[in-house]
């Protein structure tokens, strides 16, 4: 049996273009499958068509053609697009504007309310995902009172308590200062140590550098997929298209073209001190 | 600065009056000014002023919040007891220069509808200065269910609430950050007449709108992957509970009704 949690296949996404009549293609055939368990980065420029998948994921937007499977469900089938949102949970970009209400754990709870759960179920959902992002004393805080980081752990913690199986995060440190960015990629660490299928969307380099598999996307298609190692060894590829490459890859480019002889699985920078150190 | 403005005019506290049922409190707070329209004696008055004073007192709200709620009608007031004092006929108590008199009657209509109005302000501002604005709209929302047969949507009435209050720092915050922008280019917002200041703060509702539309689609999109399909099929982690308190509160309140109708029909 194959374990995929996501199967795409061929998806295409159009964008009406309203002015000119001409509709944009954002993803354009697009095939794709994500294993149960896997810690899956993508990455690609602004306008690389990497949000409109993501949102094609969990039926946001629903294909222009092609079909998405969630655990094996279409999600153009209306009937049970609640049990596809359900398996995929989905974190944004902008902390401010996915926060429903104005008390933190009532936040937390709008998903499992909307699923109709018993009340002491929801208390306890609430409670275990507030501790998983260590936002528990801060339960009866109002949002608006709280930084970046910690309104984007709300948010995370909103999603875990619909105990998803996959959470899809849209460019969820994009808004935030370094401190609110290493809280989230370790909580978001933790959760794929935990079991939960992980697909992040990011522009930063060194957080893809973190995950198992890295997909590159550029104008709407997949450009190259593969480990992180596979991926950032081509890091001339990468540069062509005018993203970055991680810190230490750039350093051991460098001191390759010198002369010294950099092994090519190093990505993260705390490999490449490891490696200078011994 | 922004991130410190209370929402509402909640007085954060403990009492037994903040933890009794928003339901309960609403529905009392409706009994009590409809009480002060019954009431048309002095005994009935009084009564109603040491319910409200007995209730302030166990609520634990300093007196001078409440009194802040009074300060934008004491206008009113005045004006409504200047009037009734001079415009009511009847048997002359003093004579003014101009024909003004004041009259027995005119005076005791002036100081009963002014205490009347001071209780009803007093007793509708109790209700938000004990209850979270939350909460009212959970209350609001379970009070307007049974109206649903009619079409009411009180789900989504309720929810339009909550989202309000949730995002009126988020729109402030967003016109400050409009304003800033607008100011480091020149804009001026501080001189000129009330007309020309009027004036240059519409450059700053376009970009406001816009952006509250931009909030608007993303938050809408944030609902719906977290499954949410209105209010059918949907439970409350904290379901409103009637507990002992709520409904010896009741009772009290129904004993103050009938004290009110027997002065006002019987005495």
């Amino acid at each position: 049996m194959n374990d995929s949690i996501l199967k795409i296949e061929n998806l295409i996404f159009e964008y009406a273009q309203y002015e000119d009549g001409e509709n944009v293609r954002a993803v354009d055939d697009v095939s794709l499958e994500i294993e149960r368990g896997s810690f899956t980065a993508i990455i690609g420029r602004n306008g690389s068509g990497k949000s409109t998948l993501a949102k094609n994921i969990n039926g946001l937007l629903l294909p222009t053609s092609g079909t998405v499977y969630v655990n094996g469900i279409d999600t153009c089938d209306e009937s049970q697009i609640w049990e596809v949102r359900q398996t995929v949970g989905m974190v944004f970009q902008n902390p401010d504007n996915q926060l429903v209400s104005t008390i933190v754990e009532d936040d937390v709870a709008f998903g499992p309310e909307n699923m109709g759960i018993a009340p002491e179920e929801i208390r306890l959902r609430v409670d275990e995902a507030l501790k998983a992002v260590g936002m528990y004393e801060h339960r009866k805080k109002a949002p608006h009172l709280l930084s970046g980081g910690q309104k984007q752990r709300i948010a995370i913690a909103g999603a875990i308590a619909m105990k998803p199986e996959c959470i899809v995060f849209d460019e969820p440190t994009a808004m935030l200062d370094p401190s609110g960015r290493r809280d989230v990629m370790n909580i978001i660490k933790d959760l794929n140590k935990e079991g939960i299928t992980v697909v992040l969307i990011t522009h930063f380099m060194e957080e893809a550098a973190s995950a198992d598999r890295v997909i590159i996307m550029d104008r709407g298609v997949i450009l190259a997929d593969g480990t992180p190692q596979e991926i950032f060894k081509e890091s001339d590829k990468i540069r062509e298209i005018n993203l970055d490459v991680p810190l230490a890859v750039n350093l051991a480019d460098r001191l390759r073209k010198n002369g010294i002889d950099v092994p090519q699985n190093i990505i993260s920078t705390e490999e490449l001190i490891e490696w200078v150190l011994s | 600065m922004i991130r410190d403005i209370t929402l509402g005019q909640y007085y954060p506290g403990d009492s037994l009056i903040h933890r009794l049922d928003p339901r309960i409190k609403i529905i009392t707070t409706i009994a009590y000014i409809a009480a002060l329209f019954i009431a048309d004696g002095f005994i009935g008055l009084a009564t109603s002023a040491a319910v409200i004073f007995i209730v302030t007192a166990v609520s634990r709200v300093p007196l001078s919040f409440i009194m802040r709620g009074l300060k934008p009608i004491f206008f009113i007031i005045i004006f409504t007891f200047i009037i009734n004092l001079f415009m009511i006929p009847g048997e002359t108590l003093i004579s003014l220069f101009w024909g003004l008199t004041i009259t027995k009657e005119g005076l005791r209509t002036a100081v009963f509808m002014a205490v009347r109005l001071v209780l009803l302000i007093i007793g509708s501002s109790l209700l938000t200065l004990t209850t979270k604005p939350i909460s009212l709209t959970d209350g609001i929302e379970s009070l307007l269910k049974p109206l649903k047969v009619i079409k009411v949507p009180a789900h989504e009435l309720a929810m339009m609430m909550t989202i309000a209050l949730r995002f009126i720092p988020t729109l402030l915050e967003e016109t400050d950050k409009i304003m800033k922008a607008q100011q480091a280019r020149g804009a001026d917002f501080e001189s000129g007449n009330i007309f020309h200041r009027a004036k240059s703060l519409i450059p700053i509702l376009v970009p406001l709108f816009i952006s509250a539309f931009r909030i608007a689609q993303e938050l809408a999109m944030a609902m719906e992957a977290r499954c949410y399909h209105g209010g059918d099929n949907r439970t409350r982690m904290n379901a409103m509970k009637m507990r002992a308190g709520d409904f010896v509160f009741m009772v009290l309140t129904l004993a103050f009704i009938g004290i009110i109708i027997c002065e006002r029909y019987f005495i």
